[in-house]
């Protein structure tokens, strides 16, 4: 454990030195990624100009969940970058150097690609959900911050799980990129009231590719309604068995890996 | 020497076709992002008649069209301009007897045809399945259509390609790369038809290229836009190609006499 604890510490000091050289380009992606946040707030807002709920849920709701979306989301962001997996690691072979080290070949993919810019979201989320609480009169209850610990670091574990699996599956097959640039568009559906879709995609959105469990799920717990409190104290539960899934995938697939030569 | 250049949309065609796996499952997110849409649109409109112009069949289709026209035009361009910059190998493709823009323009094309054949087009049928999209029967506005959807893609290439060439001047254009991309679904139309923003982000909007891409191809097929308003629209589409040909030209132009290759 403190060997980890080491290792993680070495590859941030790593980080910010490598960081050091392009110190412009640290704010811009910070900025970026706020923009791609932007856009989807602008979605809610500009959606709630046409219309007064969103299948029963008011814009402030619909903002907070967004809130407490973004704070697992960053913090999934900056420790696990899975997004250039195959083409980085497979087809330019650096899994080879990773696995002839003594860590777990997982989590030093995950350490090399830390990406600190995320976490400004996190930070912006947190407030988000301040101010739409303030306006719901939302009262801060002595369980919200241990809450809001336990529900950030299951769905970190949901992402971590899903996109894990997703991965493994460059084991199997040759394609270059993989489909994780096309999952992105996807993961942020779990953050709206599920209940407007059809059953099918509520199905998916739970039970295949538990993106609601990241989002509307368990924020539904701070905005006490009822109607999903069963499904947020559920999310813990999905996050082990989602990481569990991840880590077996990942360690049947890379027990089939061969290299790919040059 | 027009050979050569036809022979790079053949080889990534071809090499495209070889990972096609990839894109079946590509085809199905696809579907989903259009389910998801539809179902939200379909939570906001109630029993509301229109909003912002669309009636909830059109806006049906808006959606599905605009998402298929994504699966055809969209591109990794800028990614593999700003690689090749940035690993040097660029240097060696300048001493060829090529033009290396026009290279990527075509290996761009080669995609596009990929794209259009094997992803665009099975994936609007098995929309088209799945969700109550209504096409238009009259032949003259299928014709329009694949004519805009060219001009589409060749606008988004451009916007690819320009930024990719920004890592000439920028070392790390990562960040750039990903603003593109945000700004381009959320001005392109793509999120959300341009007619439903506030008034002043519409205006924006109308001054710059990105409703060229998604938003005004897509309110001629869902019928919004009839008569001489299509002509307008490929007006607008034909200006900002032209137009994005400027800076496209300078930088690369700037480029040239600024090569400055980390490692490699």
């Amino acid at each position: 454990m403190m060997y980890y604890l080491g290792l993680i510490s070495e590859y941030l000091k790593n980080y910010m030195k490598s960081r050091l050289t392009y110190r412009a380009d640290f704010w811009v992606e910070v900025i970026s990624d706020l923009l791609f946040q932007a856009t989807n707030l602008i979605f809610i807002l500009v959606i709630f100009m046409h219309t007064d709920s969103l299948g029963g849920w008011s814009e402030n709701e619909v903002v907070f969940v967004y809130g407490f979306f973004m704070v697992p989301y960053g913090l999934f962001s900056c420790f696990v970058n899975l997004w250039n997996f195959s083409e980085r690691y497979i087809v330019k072979g650096e899994l080879d150097r990773v696995m002839t080290r003594p860590a777990y070949n997982l989590f030093q993919i995950f350490l090399e690609n830390v990406d600190p810019p995320a976490l400004v979201g996190s930070v912006i989320g947190l407030i988000i959900m301040g101010i739409s609480g303030a306006q719901m009169d939302l009262a801060m209850e002595w369980w919200f911050v241990p809450a809001l610990i336990v529900l950030s670091l299951s769905a970190v574990a949901i992402y971590t799980g899903i996109y894990t699996i997703l991965t493994s599956l460059s084991f199997f097959s040759d394609a270059p990129t993989g489909i994780i640039p096309l999952m992105y568009n996807i993961q942020g559906y779990g953050r709206y009231p599920v209940t407007i879709y059809n059953r099918a995609i509520q199905v998916v959105l739970t039970w295949i590719l538990p993106f609601a469990f990241v989002g509307v799920y368990p924020a539904s717990l701070f905005l006490h309604r009822e109607d999903m409190r069963h499904m947020a104290l559920l999310t813990p539960v999905m996050g082990i068995v989602f990481l569990t899934l991840g880590l077996l995938a990942w360690n049947w697939g890379i027990r089939r890996y061969r290299g790919a030569g040059s | 020497m027009l050979s050569v250049y036809t022979d790079f949309i053949r080889i990534r065609f071809l090499t495209m076709l070889a990972y096609r796996v990839n894109y079946y499952s590509g085809i199905l997110i696809y579907c989903m992002n259009i389910g998801v849409y539809y179902f939200t649109y379909k939570a906001i409109y109630g029993d509301a008649g229109s909003i912002g112009g669309f009636t909830a069949a059109q806006m049906t289709t808006y959606v599905a069209v605009s998402w298929m026209a994504r699966a055809f035009y969209f591109n990794n361009l800028d990614r593999e301009i700003s690689t090749d910059i940035r690993d040097g190998s660029i240097a060696i493709q300048m001493i060829r007897p090529y033009n290396y823009v026009l290279v990527k323009f075509m290996q761009g094309l080669g995609e596009g045809m990929f794209r259009f054949l094997l992803f665009m087009i099975p994936g609007m049928a098995i929309a088209m399945l799945l969700f109550p999209v209504k096409l238009p029967t009259d032949p003259v506005a299928w014709v329009g259509f694949l004519v805009m959807l060219f001009f589409s893609f060749m606008i988004n290439t451009q916007i690819n390609i320009i930024t990719g060439l920004t890592a000439f001047f920028i070392e790390n254009n990562e960040g750039m790369m990903r603003m593109k991309r945000v700004v381009v679904d959320l001005f392109s139309g793509l999120i959300l038809p341009i007619s439903l923003f506030p008034g002043w982000l519409a205006t924006i909007a109308q001054w710059m290229p990105f409703q060229a891409i998604t938003y005004l191809p897509g309110s001629v097929f869902t019928g919004r836009v009839k008569g001489v308003g299509i002509w307008n629209v490929l007006g607008i589409q034909i200006i900002w190609l032209v137009v994005l040909l400027v800076p496209m030209i300078i930088i690369w132009r700037l480029a040239r006499r600024r090569l400055f290759v980390q490692g490699g």
